[in-house]
């Protein structure tokens, strides 16, 4: 287990090396000058020659990696003009949002994790839920409506769905605040009333799919020789449902929800529109629009982390479920 | 199982074997049962009256090809079909009560204790998930709601135990996985057997087992049952494991009995033209090595449309013989000569012993 955990996190720490290489090179490494973007109005020859020093584009490539490595591992000092000092993890600086990307980022992910941590609980009780019910109703009126359900949900797009949604809660029914964060920990009831349209938007188009995938799986387990066991052993239906159907079922639910999960941390770029929440992924179109090199690698980085962690997690719960999946 | 200890050979009239008469009657009785399944493609008689008793001590082999019908009337006496999708009629009776009919509830309390199943395949049998012991001890526990886990656990290691697994103990906490094919199928064997049923159905307990493993799984139901006294039945397409431990033989073509009787009978002398061409189908290590092996010709018959009249018609090379009633009458199960014999065909019991001898004899598992 613990042997398993180190070898994880060594592989994570290798294939984000490959990821930071990779962008840094596409990024930073084209012809395009990074600087006219960093300096949007207001500049002349002087100051962009000037702006190129300070971030060091003089120096080759490989020595401005090493550097930007060194930033986020020991912090580094960046110039009077970009702010002077910057601590670990310093992701460099922004000239397009005049600020640390750091701080960018610090502000943004809280955001992100507060839409998609919620809705992903949401999407999993609901269609899970859902498919499991169908499932076992499977040919009655219930299945049917699910059926129905998945298919209009699987089959819409989030800006329609959250505009009804907007339309109808905020702006009819004055039930629901217009969309906006506030930190939980300020106030949570705020947090979550500004919030509740996108978990529901996103929920609901999720839980849809994953409605689809588990009834599919549960009657798929259904039909196993071991569940025909625990019947011929006279065990009561909900346990020979909850106890050894479900799990069984539940297997491959996890690794999909896993990845879907750790993407949409990485930024959920058409409901933070949608909604007009300035989260992860639209500070990262705003950053690629803007052609804001430091935001741009920065999210695309912390994109990679949230996918490897939500590896790592996906193969844990694995371990724990399956006993023939080994911790090596 | 109990072969010639409780079959007196070249029995005179089988059903008055004194010992079993404990005037209860066999322990399970099936009385033209039919099992129907309501499909797009059209109604499937699965099962399409067939009657058989079973007395506690003794073993009925039924055998049968692929959708002749054998597991589907082992799945109905347990009550583990789908109540929606399959149309069940007839009589099942268990130790005197009737399960047709009954609430599933019922049924379900029967399960496992009074009868239990061993199944096929016991790696998809027995829960990946869950350890040999836990499920074992789990099958103990349904029934016995009173039983904490410790009792639950000594109980399953015990049983690990009589079912010749070694270290017990240590295998109680092993996952299927981790267990040999044929450990597998002891423990399959040990979860049966933890309630101490009184009719126990084996389907094709040993079809995915190694051949020496095979013999040893079979010695071992046929000592279990000498002392746990319970009825058998025996699902099986393997006549030379039918020889070995059934006392009686019910062959089934097309969802319906065409052959029953005493093993002696069914195997030495048999009486319908499908046991024939199983029999002749299964190599014999004493006959002439170079003689061919008869496959029977065709294909089992599709249940949604069976062969008018005698279903093994279009398979059978004297179905001429009896002119058009191969093809528009249905042969009914009867008496063939000896006491406990039945057969449903219509040659003339002369002219089947005729062909038999003629054509039949040289070959196969009856010598």
């Amino acid at each position: 287990m613990t042997r398993f955990l180190v070898r994880r996190l060594l592989t994570a720490v290798l294939t984000l090396f490959a990821v930071s290489v990779l962008s840094f090179l596409m990024f930073f490494g084209l012809p395009r000058d990074p600087v006219s973007g960093m300096c949007p109005k207001n500049c002349n020859a002087e100051r962009l020659e000037r702006v190129r020093e300070e971030l060091g584009l003089r120096d080759p490539l490989p020595e401005q990696y090493a550097n930007y490595m060194k930033g986020i591992v020991t912090g580094r000092d960046l110039g009077s003009s970009q702010g002077g000092r910057c601590d670990a993890p310093c992701l460099g600086y922004s000239y397009v949002n005049s600020e640390a990307v750091t701080d960018t980022l610090t502000r943004v992910v809280p955001v992100t994790l507060s839409i998609v941590i919620p809705a992903a609980v949401l999407w999993l009780v609901l269609g899970v839920g859902l498919g499991m019910i169908s499932a076992l109703r499977r040919g009655t009126l219930l299945d049917r409506l699910a059926i129905g359900f998945s298919l209009a949900g699987a089959s819409m797009q989030l800006y329609f769905v959250g505009a009804v949604l907007l339309l109808i809660f905020t702006y009819n029914l004055r039930i629901t605040p217009t969309p906006s964060y506030t930190s939980i920990f300020d106030n949570p009831v705020k947090w979550a009333s500004g919030l509740v349209l996108a978990w529901i938007c996103l929920a609901f188009l999720f839980s849809a799919i994953y409605a689809r995938l588990s009834r599919a799986q549960m009657l798929e387990t259904l039909s196993e020789d071991f569940v025909r066991t625990a019947r011929a052993k006279g065990v009561v239906k909900r346990k020979v449902y909850g106890r050894h159907a479900l799990r069984a079922a539940i297997t491959p639910i996890v690794t999909i929800a896993g990845l879907d999960v750790g993407s949409a941390l990485g930024g959920t770029v058409i409901t933070e529109t949608t909604f007009g929440i300035q989260g992860l992924g639209r500070t990262a179109v705003d950053a690629v629009r803007a052609g804001d090199l430091p935001t741009i690698m920065a999210t695309v980085l912390i994109s990679a982390v949230f996918i490897v962690v939500a590896n790592i997690v996906v193969d844990l719960l694995y371990a724990a479920i399956d006993p023939r999946v080994r911790l090596r | 199982m109990g072969r010639s200890e409780t079959v007196p050979s070249g029995e005179p009239d089988r059903p008055e074997v004194p010992e079993q008469r404990t005037g209860e009657g066999p322990y399970l009785q099936v009385r033209d049962l039919r099992v129907r399944f309501d499909t797009e493609d059209g109604v499937v008689k699965a099962v399409d009256g067939v009657s058989f008793a079973v007395e506690r001590g003794r073993t009925l082999g039924i055998v049968g090809e692929s959708g002749s019908g054998k597991s589907v009337t082992s799945l109905a006496v347990l009550g583990l079909h789908n109540a929606k999708r399959a149309t069940i009629t007839g009589e099942i009776s268990v130790g005197g009560r009737q399960l047709i009919g009954l609430p599933e509830e019922e049924v379900r309390r029967l399960r496992g204790r009074d009868m239990a199943m061993i199944f096929q395949d016991p790696l998809s049998a027995l829960h990946p998930y869950y350890t040999v012991g836990k499920q074992i001890a789990e099958a103990y526990r349904v029934h016995h709601p009173r039983a904490g886990k410790r009792e639950a656990r000594t109980r399953a290691v015990d049983m690990l135990g009589r079912v010749g697994i070694p270290q017990p103990a240590k295998r109680f906490d092993q996952y299927p996985h981790e267990f040999s094919g044929g450990m597998r199928q002891r423990a399959m064997i040990a979860m049966a057997l933890v309630n101490d049923p009184d009719l126990l159905i084996a389907d094709e307990p040993t079809t995915a087992l190694d051949v020496t493993v095979q013999a040893q799984i079979l010695d071992l139901l046929s000592d279990l049952q000498d002392e746990f006294r319970s009825a058998i039945i025996l699902i099986t397409h393997d006549l030379g494991v039918v020889s070995q431990v059934a006392d009686d033989v019910l062959v089934m073509y097309g969802g319906r009995a065409v052959e029953h009787g005493s093993v002696e009978q069914v195997l030495r002398r048999p009486q319908h033209p499908y046991t024939w061409g199983l029999l002749s189908s299964v190599p014999s290590l004493h006959g002439d090595a170079d003689a061919d092996l008869v496959p029977i010709k065709g294909n089992p018959p599709s249940l949604i449309n069976l062969p008018s009249g005698c279903a093994f018609h279009p398979r059978c090379r004297y179905a001429d013989r009896n002119g058009d009633r191969s093809r528009t009458e249905v042969p009914e199960l009867r008496a063939a000569g000896e006491a406990g014999h039945l057969v449903a065909c219509h040659l003339p019991a002369e002219e089947r012993t005729r062909l038999y001898q003629q054509d039949i004899a040289q070959v196969g598992v009856a010598r």
